[in-house]
């Protein structure tokens, strides 16, 4: 048989199989959400009556309000902080603790979710028995501040890390101040970076449960919170209408973050 | 030309970086207004960081910057009226070929026709007034090379600050590219500062030439000074080709003196600082400036190599010295020797110069 260098027997059949287990479940969870039928495995026929049910019951439309208001400031928060951090860490990398810095920062995607989701819970817990500090949906929007951080950071770094260092000299050379030259040059040629760091975050907010289900309360629910309570009841072809709606809203914004941070000719 | 008034002037700069390289050892130079001045050398010597010392990107670790009489050393880039042209020329990508070039001027904060009209000017005196609307990237090499010289042009600097900007263009256009800088120069009565590596750029257009190695400066002199000059060994060496001659000081005559080798060979040369007879001292000595065909020396032709309008030759006199010498080839194009013939040959008073180390 001739193949071509580089070809190894079987991988094809193992990506197949890689891809069949991760697709098939929200194939399945979608199709369902269409089903006329109560009965969640049984097919009965296409209908969109259980998303008209959704969207009629109460609880659902807070819930995905909050998380919207959550991811909105969440995003704005951690995009601000991880540009500042980005050209702390890439522009001044000589100052002592750089090294440290970036290895804190991205700490956050190592450590296993529930320990600072506990962590966490124990902090606002503090904070509100010392000095009577619970801010309510506030907490939920800091906490999910902090660990978007590292997702806004990363796709913001690799920009500035690619960006030539004589455009913004240039920019200092023309009469532009520190701030003008950001302003005008470091921050549109960044923009990218930003766009796609911020939709990283965005989604990761919109999706996070672990965190959110610890320090959540009434009135303070979120989306994934909302439909994870919704199980209590059985799986109903409303958490899967709910869960159909998540999947929708992620896959569209990490289509526009895939869209913006490809490599453009030039 | 020159004026006198100097333009920039550095008192004993030194610049040591992070990590203990001293790229610039005590030096002082004072460039003159509406000068062409070219800082030449080695790469590694110190130009850039001259160069970025001046522009404000980096600060001495010790010295003094003036700008006509004002110590600027610490200011920041945007605080003086000195502008650069990048090696890589530094266009913003996201502004148009216009909005580029009146960047300088938007950031001063001039009125907008104030604006366009100097980029209308800039773009014209660059043969660009075309490409306003493009963006850098639609442009060829030369072409962004333009408008990089423009925008560093349009706000009108007292000093323009040059970096290899030739260089990354092909050997042709580098050429044409030589004549235009200079004009414009001219035409704008702006102090250039010009780095470069490459001699022939560096005679070719500097009013005066300031010869860098390892973070010293060698020699300050017009090209004619420098390439007929040279104060020591490694100016000798890096402008032009040189033979290297030691020997001992046999006679002094006023100006004049005669060097003799070890093996006997007497070699006019002219005086440089203060020697006296019996001096171990090195001449350099130009292959172009030796004659062929007449003369008390005697030598035997050992390669002969067809250069197109010239022959080089190498001539052993003696045992012990080999020289190198170029001579212009004749209408007929040949070459005059071949290789195993005797020559005579001829230095003329004045040829040979000595130097310092
Ligand atoms: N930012 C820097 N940090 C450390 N060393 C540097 C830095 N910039 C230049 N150098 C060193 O200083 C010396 C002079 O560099 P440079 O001025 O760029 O030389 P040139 O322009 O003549 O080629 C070199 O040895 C170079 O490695
Ligand atoms: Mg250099």
């Amino acid at each position: 048989m001739r193949q071509p260098v580089g070809h190894y027997p079987g991988l094809r059949l193992w990506t197949a199989l890689f891809f069949f287990f991760l697709y098939a479940p929200m194939v399945v969870l979608v199709a369902y959400s269409f089903n006329v039928n109560k009965l969640a495995m049984i097919w009965g026929g296409f209908s969109t009556r259980w998303y008209v049910k959704l969207f009629t019951t109460g609880g659902i439309g807070e819930a995905a309000m909050n998380s919207l208001l959550v991811a909105v400031i969440a995003t704005c928060f951690a995009v601000a902080i991880a540009i500042a951090a980005a050209l702390v860490l890439v522009r001044e990398a000589g100052f002592r603790g750089a090294g440290l810095s970036n290895a804190l920062i991205s700490m956050p995607l190592i450590v296993p979710e529930i320990v600072t989701a506990v962590a966490t819970l124990m902090f606002f817990v503090m904070l509100k028995n010392w000095i009577g500090f619970d801010l309510g949906l506030g907490n939920i929007i800091i906490a999910h501040c902090v660990f978007c951080i590292p997702f806004a950071f990363m796709p913001i770094r690799a920009r500035l890390q690619d960006m030539d260092l004589a455009l913004e000299q240039a920019a200092r050379d023309l009469y532009a101040d520190a701030w003008k030259a950001f302003r005008f040059v470091t921050l549109p040629l960044l923009m990218p970076g930003v766009v796609a760091g911020a939709m990283l975050a965005f989604v990761i907010s919109l999706d996070d449960f672990i965190i959110t289900q610890m320090i959540s309360g009434p009135g303070t629910t979120t989306l994934p919170v909302y439909i994870y309570s919704m199980i209590r009841n059985g799986i109903t072809p409303e958490v899967n209408a709910a869960s159909t709606i998540l999947i929708a809203v992620s896959t569209a914004l990490v289509t526009v973050y895939w869209y913006v941070s490809r490599p453009k000719k030039t | 030309m020159a004026a006198g008034q100097s333009a920039v002037e550095a008192r004993g700069i030194s610049k040591v970086f992070p990590g203990g390289v001293k790229a610039l050892d005590d030096v002082s130079v004072t460039i003159r207004e509406n000068e062409f001045f070219t800082l030449l050398g080695p790469s590694g010597c110190g130009k850039t960081t001259l160069l970025r010392l001046i522009a404000g990107f980096e600060f001495p670790s010790a010295g003094e910057i003036l700008l006509h009489g004002l110590d600027i050393a610490h200011l920041p880039p945007d605080r003086r009226p000195v502008n650069t042209v990048f090696q890589h020329y530094a266009l913003f990508p996201h502004m148009t070929v216009a909005e580029n070039v009146g960047f300088g001027l938007r950031m001063q904060g001039r009125p907008k026709g104030e604006i366009d009209r100097a980029v209308d000017q800039a773009l014209a005196l660059v043969k660009m007034a075309d490409y306003g609307a493009r963006r850098p990237s639609q442009l060829s090499g030369g072409q962004q090379q333009r408008v990089a010289f423009a925008r560093a042009i349009a706000p009108r600097p007292q000093v323009l600050l040059l970096d290899e900007p030739l260089s990354a263009l092909d050997l042709k256009l580098r050429q044409a590219m030589r004549g235009e800088l200079k004009t414009l120069q001219r035409e704008t009565g702006i102090t250039f500062i010009f780095v470069t590596h490459d001699q022939e750029e560096a005679l070719t257009m500097s009013d005066r030439i300031a010869v860098m190695s390892a973070g010293k400066i060698q020699q300050i002199g017009a090209p004619l000074d420098i390439y007929e000059s040279p104060v020591n060994h490694f100016v000798a060496d890096f402008i032009g080709d040189s033979n290297f001659i030691e020997g001992a000081i046999d006679t002094i005559k006023g100006d004049a003196a005669v060097v003799k080798t070890p093996d006997g060979i007497a070699i006019a040369a002219r005086m440089n600082g203060p020697h006296k007879a019996g001096d171990r001292i090195a001449v350099a000595l130009r292959p172009e400036k030796i004659l062929l065909g007449a003369g008390k020396l005697k030598g035997e032709v050992r390669e002969a190599v067809y250069l197109g309008t010239s022959t080089s030759y190498v001539i052993a006199l003696g045992r012990a010295v080999t020289l190198s010498v170029r001579e212009a080839n004749d209408l007929s194009g040949k070459a005059r020797f071949a290789v195993g013939d005797t020559v005579k040959l001829d230095i003329p008073a004045g040829a040979a110069r000595m130097l310092a180390d």
